[in-house]
């Protein structure tokens, strides 16, 4: 009736998981009561769960990133602190904990932490700066988003219920085929991969046929703002390299559900197959993270130096060179694979090639910088901070690209501190940047200042502290995911490295009482203007938070800098432009699709990982159906009267003279 | 990073004790060097333009609508270029020279290492001897050593830090590698893929000995112990833990080829089979 799943799964004598899993089941329950006691559920429902709006679906993933990030910082800390105390000691993690602790960070990190935070970026961001009211796709959009988190529901779940994968982030066979690891870990690992990566897969179709078909009148592609290219880029490489994932772990679940021999040590089966697919996914996949926080600094760089980007073209040439550079170079994650010296000197090289269109962007950016006014809010704190530790980690990263280097450092915590410093140091100061940045236009309030820029300093400290030991004992030959060791010279900077977690920890709290703070304060942080940085792209043009319909009118796109262009104008001609002809404007009804067919995916997906037939049956025809009803709809759009879109763009236009007048005079 | 790991008391990597190693750092450090020499003066321009383009600096000049330049931007696609153009050239000549695959230049005709790791331990075979240890590895000093290495379950990499390069292990392949001690010592030897629960236990003792003493070591070892056999081998493929070095007095010498052929099955993986859920069972940890 439950297939493998019995009372033996819930782990009754390891305090750690059960507590924490107590802890939040209450958490949830209290959550979910308050809200239900309050009233708020019909408001949840309508104005968000079932919402189609790529700005609220941003913000959702974006929320949800933040609170996976908790969740992957807690493996984090653990992990840190167990390596900090594991000198010839066994420390207080055993190994079969320890392994999953690393495979969850890895594993949660990178497809529920970074991945929806740069996709929220660019659900948030990407249409308004387009001059466009939703994606392509506006529906697909909602259930991308849900299948993300029915994914990380699962990988959460595996914490009480079973186990988590004990193989690493990515896990390589044999090891992770049913002989070795004959848990239920990879199979939670697996499934809800497979699930989420079906969601992220929708996103990069919904954003390359939403860039390239859909835009403001006389928006060029080469008048679009950076942002939009990087974006283009990563949906680009998402579409290109997530069917590779999926059928990478579909054969891999192959092996471990039906005997096949994709990668086993017997019949033929060959696990170099698998390295190799799995990473011309996975150096892609880098780039999907990086090049959307490229974008960012782009857009915070200019803004906030009073000066367009250096160098327009160049970073449009830089943006594509990388999008296709990186399909070239996944060998170098084995050059000690034994492939032969002209195989390793080829993908090194190819792997250098990259940092020449990397390096002209941070020239670029420097250059944005030269002759300009620089105000130092907070994103561009997180921009600066960027640049520098950018430099450092893509120096590291080139040196572990020459085949030599690599042959002592591969597997290293070298290797571990080099890919935080690129990740931490571009990834998450990018999504910090994005998040300071662009949260007056989500909410009509700024985020309160001086705590953010605590926030910053603490994570741009701690990151110092935390990871140039790691380079250190990586150079002294230490290797990754050791449970315990015995190599005295090694303890110290493991100290100090833990002592930097706590430092970025505090960074964290600071950021959680900058929101409360920020939410509390919301009145004398209010931004009436709607353009509070005296921004320069389309996104700026509209309210604060947008109407549902982004644009009352599509504004007609004359330049790069398109906002900009129009405030010169209006200034020059001491008054905005005559007022529009409204007219009824028709969007995207909610749909509960995306909910729905995530709920029944999340019970598929927990099925399969414990062989309950039955229902993923149900939950199968369940997801089906869904989509069934969706397709069968007759209503799909509802109508916003012209009145209506008068009346909210007049009080826009209003708020935009009285600005003109105050800079005038 | 570099300048603060020499001052420490191991810095392995950068303190090799083999040709293998100190070519390996050598190319590490050059190519460091060449790119310090565009990264320290970008990192100096960032901090310099920051600090003086600060909003509250009126000597500053405010350029609002400077956004080109063609010289520039032929130099800031230019200097990286060419730190490539010679980067790449060292990464070309290394990746020839340091192949792992290709033999030491040396007077000595090299010792036959063979090296198969298990779950979680590493055994070595030295064919021509007909000997054979666990967790430890003893070679002359100053004689070049040619590793086969294979494994006899999961994927795992053999490294010794001091030496120079690592290359991995797979079942059903053989890899090689060519190292050499250039005096006697002892050094860290150590598993650089993870492998599962005992991995973190998978290291050993690396001894360079003088010529006389190998020879002596070898001779004791022939004399005690057991033998190395299928059937021993079979014992020696179970999962286990931390495992004390031992040796074998005797070897089967056809064992490791039939390792690579698959024709001794590959390890059993945990014990109690495929369905045993997910309390895995492993054998229990020797007291530290």
């Amino acid at each position: 009736m439950l297939g493998k799943l019995s009372w033996s799964a819930i782990p009754f004598d390891q305090p750690i998981p059960l507590v924490t899993g107590a802890v939040v089941l209450v958490a949830i329950i209290a959550v979910l009561a308050w809200i239900t006691l309050k009233g708020w559920m019909p408001y949840l429902w309508r104005e968000w769960i079932t919402s189609v709006d790529h700005k609220r679906i941003g913000i959702m993933y974006m929320l949800f990133a933040m609170v996976m990030l908790l969740r992957g910082f807690a493996d984090a800390i653990m992990m840190r602190s167990q390596q900090a105390i594991a000198f010839h000691s066994e420390g207080y993690l055993p190994p079969e904990h320890y392994d999953q602790i690393f495979s969850a960070h890895g594993t949660i990190m990178i497809f529920f932490v970074a991945m929806p935070f740069v996709i929220g970026l660019m659900n948030f961001v990407m249409p308004l700066q387009l001059g466009i009211r939703d994606v392509a796709f506006p529906t697909l959009n909602s259930v991308s988003f849900w299948l993300t988190a029915s994914g990380a529901l699962l990988v959460n779940m595996s914490l009480v219920v079973g186990e988590f994968a004990r193989t690493g982030w990515l896990p390589f066979p044999p090891l992770s085929e049913i002989t070795y690891s004959p848990g239920v870990g990879v199979d939670y690992y697996l499934w809800s991969l497979q699930i989420s990566g079906v969601g992220t897969l929708l996103t990069g179709v919904n954003f390359v046929t939403t860039v390239l078909k859909l835009q403001a009148p006389g928006m060029t592609y080469m008048r679009m703002p950076v942002f939009c290219w990087t974006a283009l880029a990563s949906s680009l490489l998402i579409v290109a390299a997530f069917p590779v994932l999926t059928a990478t772990l579909a054969m891999l679940l192959l092996d471990r559900y039906l005997d096949f021999h994709f990668f086993t040590n017997e019949a033929g089966g060959n696990m170099m197959m698998f390295m190799n697919l799995i990473w011309i996914w996975g150096h892609p996949e880098v780039y999907i993270l990086i090049l959307p926080a490229f974008g960012v600094f782009s857009e915070v760089v200019a803004t906030f130096s009073r000066k367009p980007l250096f160098g327009y073209r160049s970073m449009v040439l830089a943006t594509m060179a990388i999008c296709v550079l990186s399909f070239m170079v996944w060998l170098h994650h084995f050059f000690t694979m034994g492939a032969g010296a002209d195989v390793n000197a080829v993908f090194g090289i190819a792997s250098m090639i990259i940092a020449v269109p990397t390096g002209v962007k941070v020239f670029n950016w420097l250059f944005t910088m030269y002759g300009g006014r620089l105000v130092y809010a907070s994103p561009l704190l997180w921009a600066i901070g960027f640049m520098i530790t950018f430099v450092i980690g893509g120096m590291t990263g080139v040196l572990l690209a020459v085949p030599p280097a690599d042959f002592v450092l591969h597997n290293s915590l070298f290797l571990v501190a080099h890919f935080h410093n690129v990740i931490i140091g571009g990834v998450v100061f990018g999504a910090f940047a994005g998040y300071s940045y662009w949260f007056p236009k989500a909410f009509g309030f700024r985020l309160h200042e001086g705590l953010g820029k605590a926030a910053f300093w603490c994570w741009f400290i701690g990151f110092y502290v935390a990871f140039v030991p790691l380079y250190v004992v990586g150079l002294m030959g230490m290797t990754r995911r050791m449970q315990h060791y015995d190599v005295a010279e090694w303890h110290p900077w493991l100290l100090v490295a833990a002592g930097g977690a706590v430092i970025i920890l505090a960074g964290i709290i600071l950021q959680i009482a900058q929101l409360a703070v920020s939410i509390r304060d919301r009145e004398r942080l209010r931004d009436d203007t709607g353009d509070p940085w005296d921004g320069r792209s389309l996104e700026w043009s509209t309210q604060s938070p947008p109407p549902a319909f982004n644009f009352a009118v599509l504004p007609r796109v004359e330049g790069n800098d398109a906002y900009w262009i129009m405030k010169q104008r209006a200034r020059r001609l001491g008054g905005l432009s005559d007022e529009p002809v409204y007219s009824d404007v028709e969007m995207p009804r909610n749909s509960a699709t995306g909910f729905v067919c995530a709920f029944f995916a999340t019970f598929m997906g927990f099925a399969l990982i414990w062989h309950i037939w039955w229902i993923v049956a149900v939950a199968a025809v369940g997801a089906y159906a869904t989509f069934v009803v969706f397709a069968w709809r007759d209503r799909t759009e509802y109508v916003i009267p012209a009145d209506e879109v008068a009346r909210i763009d007049r009080v826009n236009r209003n708020v935009r003279a009285r600005v003109l007048e105050q800079v005038a005079s | 990073m570099a300048p603060i790991a020499l001052t420490a008391c191991d810095p392995a990597v950068l303190d090799p004790r083999g040709a293998i190693g100190i070519a390996d750092k050598t190319i590490l450090i050059d190519s460091l060097a060449i790119m310090l020499a565009i990264v320290i003066p970008t990192i100096l321009a960032i901090l310099a333009f920051a600090w003086w383009f600060r909003a509250a600096n009126t000597r500053a000049t405010y350029r609002p609508d400077w956004a080109y330049s063609g010289r520039i931007e032929l130099v800031v696609w230019g200097i990286p270029l060419l730190v490539i153009m010679l980067l790449g050239g060292v990464a070309w000549i290394g990746s020839h020279d340091l192949d792992p695959a290709k033999p030491l230049a040396s007077n000595s005709p090299p010792l036959e290492v063979q090296v198969v790791s298990l779950d979680w331990k590493w055994l070595f075979i030295y064919p021509n001897l007909g000997v054979a240890s666990v967790n430890q590895l003893v070679v002359p000093a100053g004689v070049p050593i040619h590793f086969s290495l294979t494994s006899a379950s999961v994927m795992s990499a053999f490294f010794i830090p001091r030496l120079g390069s690592m290359i991995y292990t797979m079942n059903g392949m053989r890899t090689q590698l060519n190292l050499v001690a250039d005096a006697p010592g002892t050094f860290l030897g150590l598993a650089s893929h993870f492998s599962g629960d005992g991995f973190s236990d998978m290291h050993f003792d690396v001894r360079a000995v003088p010529a006389q003493q190998f020879t002596a070591w070898i001779e004791a070892t022939r004399s005690t112990g057991p033998s190395l056999d299928p059937t021993s081998y079979a014992a020696l493929e179970r999962q286990s833990m931390n495992t004390k070095p031992f040796t074998f007095r005797a070897i089967d010498p056809d064992l490791f080829n039939a390792i690579v052929a698959q024709k001794l099955p590959p390890g059993p993986g945990p014990e109690g089979g495929p369905e045993s859920g997910p309390d895995v069972t492993v054998s229990p940890r020797a007291p530290r």
